[in-house]
């Protein structure tokens, strides 16, 4: 069941102009996937990985349609050579929203391992990234997504288990 | 005939339609047969030719014509699912079939083996799926285009390259000239 918190995101999405996303499912993102599932201004194309998502969604942006990816930071390791050599070789705009899985709050253990090393492969690719503890963090996420298009880069939303307990 | 000859086949075909095209050797070739603003040249990223293609396909209402190779698609093979479960219209996918892995130095595919792609394809609930000699691949992607529902198609060719330089364009010029045409060709859609 999407709640407030999920609705405002998938909005704020909506208000800029994105058309198109792609998802891999997280249970932290159910809520998110389902809304823009159903959302009449959003193609939604599930992918099977994160790497082929990144290539609709540069295939999309170019035909002229705004897109980003819903996906678990585990799954950055999968995306590295995405990233570099078509989001950013081509500088494609991409706003990434993830679920943080493996921060303090996460009940699964293996999680953390892939947490340890989020922020590393973000920096490493120079991909701002910003973390969401509180729901009260996502007045930012419109400047955020501008900030996307404006320099053509892709940016990350990380949302960890203490922002998704304090969904509204 | 080996992958440059089937792209020579097709030229005339593609020409002044949206390409998008496969990493190395398939780009290089192409860029010297028919270079257009209207082609996209994959400069890295192994495997998301078919993904980039279906991705622009249902954004906007231009055919699109995805050149992938076998090796390509066996990296990304989860594409065709996605493609049979979003079916775009204005959207081929050739997959020129060479049993080989031409950028690298000709190392075997399975598809060369016992794999079959189209019959992937068609248990991926890909709809419209041919499979043809590497001769036929021009009458087949004429076929494609003119029926107007989204084919995938599946060009058998000797594996083997020609020698043509790296491209040297810079990626965000490749982009920029094909984007371009996209919106060049969506105005005279709604102009027409
Ligand atoms: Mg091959």
């Amino acid at each position: 069941m999407a709640t407030l918190t999920d609705r405002r995101i998938v909005d704020c999405l909506v208000e800029n102009g994105i058309g198109f996303a792609t998802s891999v499912p997280c249970k932290q993102l159910a809520g998110v996937i389902e809304l823009v599932e159903n959302s009449k201004s959003i193609l939604h194309v599930p992918s099977n990985k994160e790497d082929e998502g990144m290539g609709l969604c540069a295939g999309a942006y170019m035909g002229g349609i705004r897109s980003c990816i819903i996906m678990q930071n585990t799954a950055l390791g999968v995306v590295v050579n995405s990233l570099a050599t078509l989001i950013q070789f081509y500088r494609i705009p991409l706003p990434m929203l993830i679920s943080y899985r493996g921060e303090i709050g996460e009940k699964v253990a293996c999680q953390v391992e892939m947490a340890l090393h989020t922020k590393a492969i973000l920096n490493q690719l120079h991909i701002p990234a910003y973390h969401f503890r509180n729901v009260d963090q996502l007045e930012d996420l419109d400047s955020i997504i501008k900030h996307s298009y404006m320099c053509g880069k892709p940016v990350a939303i990380l949302a960890d288990a203490a922002f998704w307990r304090s969904a509204e | 005939m080996i992958r440059y000859d089937v792209l020579k086949a097709i030229a005339p075909i593609v020409r002044g339609r949206l390409v998008v095209c496969n990493i190395g050797s398939p780009s290089q070739e192409l860029y010297e047969i028919l270079d257009q603003p209207s082609n996209f040249y994959m400069l890295g990223t192994m495997g998301l030719c078919s993904s980039i293609g279906l991705g622009l396909a249902l954004a906007q209402k231009s055919p699109v014509v995805a050149i992938e190779g076998d090796g390509s698609v066996l990296t990304n093979l989860a594409t065709l699912s996605t493609i049979a479960n979003n079916p775009a219209d204005n959207f081929t996918l050739l997959i020129i079939d060479n049993g080989s892995y031409g950028s690298t130095g000709d190392q075997p595919t399975y598809a060369g083996r016992k794999t079959s792609l189209a019959d992937v394809a068609r248990a991926c609930g890909c709809e419209s799926v041919v499979e043809c000699a590497a001769e036929q691949t021009a009458d087949e992607l004429e076929k494609a285009l003119a029926s107007g529902s989204m084919t995938i198609i599946v060009s058998k060719c000797e594996s083997g390259n020609v020698d043509v330089p790296v491209i040297g364009m810079d990626p965000c010029v490749i982009r920029e000239r094909f984007v371009g045409e996209i919106n060049r060709l969506g105005e005279a859609r709604a102009e027409s």
